[in-house]
């Protein structure tokens, strides 16, 4: 898999730090189950972390360390590493799926295009979103940040055209209308914090109806 | 920052003890562990805005978790450091119920595979070249840097925050990124 389009430094600091919404992350930790480049540079930012933890401390209270030998049991043994099941869904997805993409209950949002939100926390939404070969998604700009993963298939927008495991990091800034390349649909995992912004009428009165 | 709490013990100890624990279940090893790491996992959770008594307790589940989990520690992936602040991180996850965070798909390095002994060399001394790195860092810098890992800034502040300076951080750790390209090749 050649992986074009990566994760922006600022989504893989705040995924390191802990502190992206569930959504987001979800992105993230499938980007990077599929992506070597970004696996390196989150192991980098999680070393920065290291080094913000090893330059301060607080002192602990008397008795701290005896509290903690009394503590020690038994370790827990090396498993060895489960075999992925055989599935077409990184691992972080499968957990939210269960199966594969032909179990996914999908809802239709109209013009062959369909949608399944999953269940995260709130403060952001995750979906996976099927788009049929050629099909468009409505045009939409953005009031918060979206991330979008090709899963399947592939997209193009006026940005650029996005293939299996690449990943685009939309802001406010980028009004766009995404659409499936010809030869296949394209399946693609998209979070957002805030709601999309449709440019025509009928989506928009739809767009409570269908959380998009 | 004290750069008093910078010590004078090498990163290299903290991994030698690291792999007493795991193979060994060495409680010495283990005591000498906690004595360095569970203050500076307490100090970075009370900067995460956990209050002290809190912050201490979890600093001791940690450690617990560093005991229990020690056979998941790899040297040649991480420091002794990187690998408590993950800890940490998902312990402070945890206790704020904000969220789940899901991780990334582990990687099946193979039952046989030996890591190299220069790759745990590097990993080792990865945390001591970046403490270095940001105390020479001006003051505004290393403040930003701090507060992203302390959870204090959004994915979006981190964005538009222009002051950052990933440039000099990433050049002190390029060895580490092509040691990690080269592992996963």
């Amino acid at each position: 898999m050649s992986i074009r389009h990566h994760l922006s430094d600022p989504m893989l600091i705040a995924y390191a730090a802990g502190n992206l919404p569930e959504a987001f992350s979800l992105v993230v930790a499938t980007h990077v189950s599929m992506c070597d480049t970004c696996r390196a540079q989150l192991a980098t930012f999680e070393a920065v972390g290291g080094a913000v933890l090893a330059a301060e401390s607080a002192a602990l209270s008397d008795g701290a360390l005896e509290a903690a030998m009394a503590r020690l049991g038994a370790p827990e043994p090396a498993l060895a590493m489960p075999k992925p099941k055989h599935t077409d869904l990184p691992a972080p997805l499968l957990d939210y799926i269960g199966g594969s993409l032909a179990d996914v209950k999908w809802r239709s949002l109209g013009m062959g295009v369909r949608q399944a939100i999953l269940p995260t926390s709130k403060g952001a939404t995750a979906r996976l979103l099927y788009i049929p070969a050629g099909q468009a998604v409505p045009d939409h700009g953005h009031r918060g940040t979206e991330l979008t993963l090709v899963l399947q298939g592939a997209f193009c927008d006026a940005t650029d055209r996005f293939g299996p495991g690449d990943v685009e990091v939309a802001t406010e800034e980028l009004e766009h209308t995404p659409v499936a390349s010809s030869d296949g649909a394209c399946i693609c995992l998209a979070a957002t914090d805030a709601p999309l912004r449709f440019n025509a009428l009928i989506p928009r009165l739809l767009q409570p109806l269908f959380r998009i | 920052m004290d750069k008093n709490v910078i010590e004078t013990v090498t990163e290299t100890d903290f991994t030698a003890l690291m792999l007493a624990v795991r193979d060994r279940q060495d409680k010495a090893a283990f005591a000498a562990l906690f004595q360095h790491f569970a203050p500076r996992v307490k100090g970075f959770l009370m900067k995460s805005g956990t209050d002290a008594a809190l912050a201490e307790d979890c600093a001791q589940d940690v450690m617990t978790v560093l005991w229990n989990k020690a056979a998941l520690f790899d040297p040649a992936r991480a420091s002794v450091a990187t690998w408590v602040f993950t800890i940490a991180r998902n312990r402070r996850i945890d206790v704020a119920r904000k969220a789940r965070r899901p991780e990334p798909e582990a990687l099946d390095w193979g039952p046989d595979s030996e890591p190299d002994q220069a790759d745990i060399y590097e990993a080792g001394q990865e945390t001591a070249r970046l403490v270095a790195a940001m105390a020479d860092l001006p003051d505004k810098q290393r403040v930003l840097i701090q507060r992203a890992f302390y959870g204090d800034l959004s994915h979006s502040e981190i964005a538009a925050e222009t002051g950052l300076p990933l440039g000099t951080i990433k050049s002190r750790i390029r060895l580490a990124l092509d040691r990690l390209r080269q592992s996963m090749s």
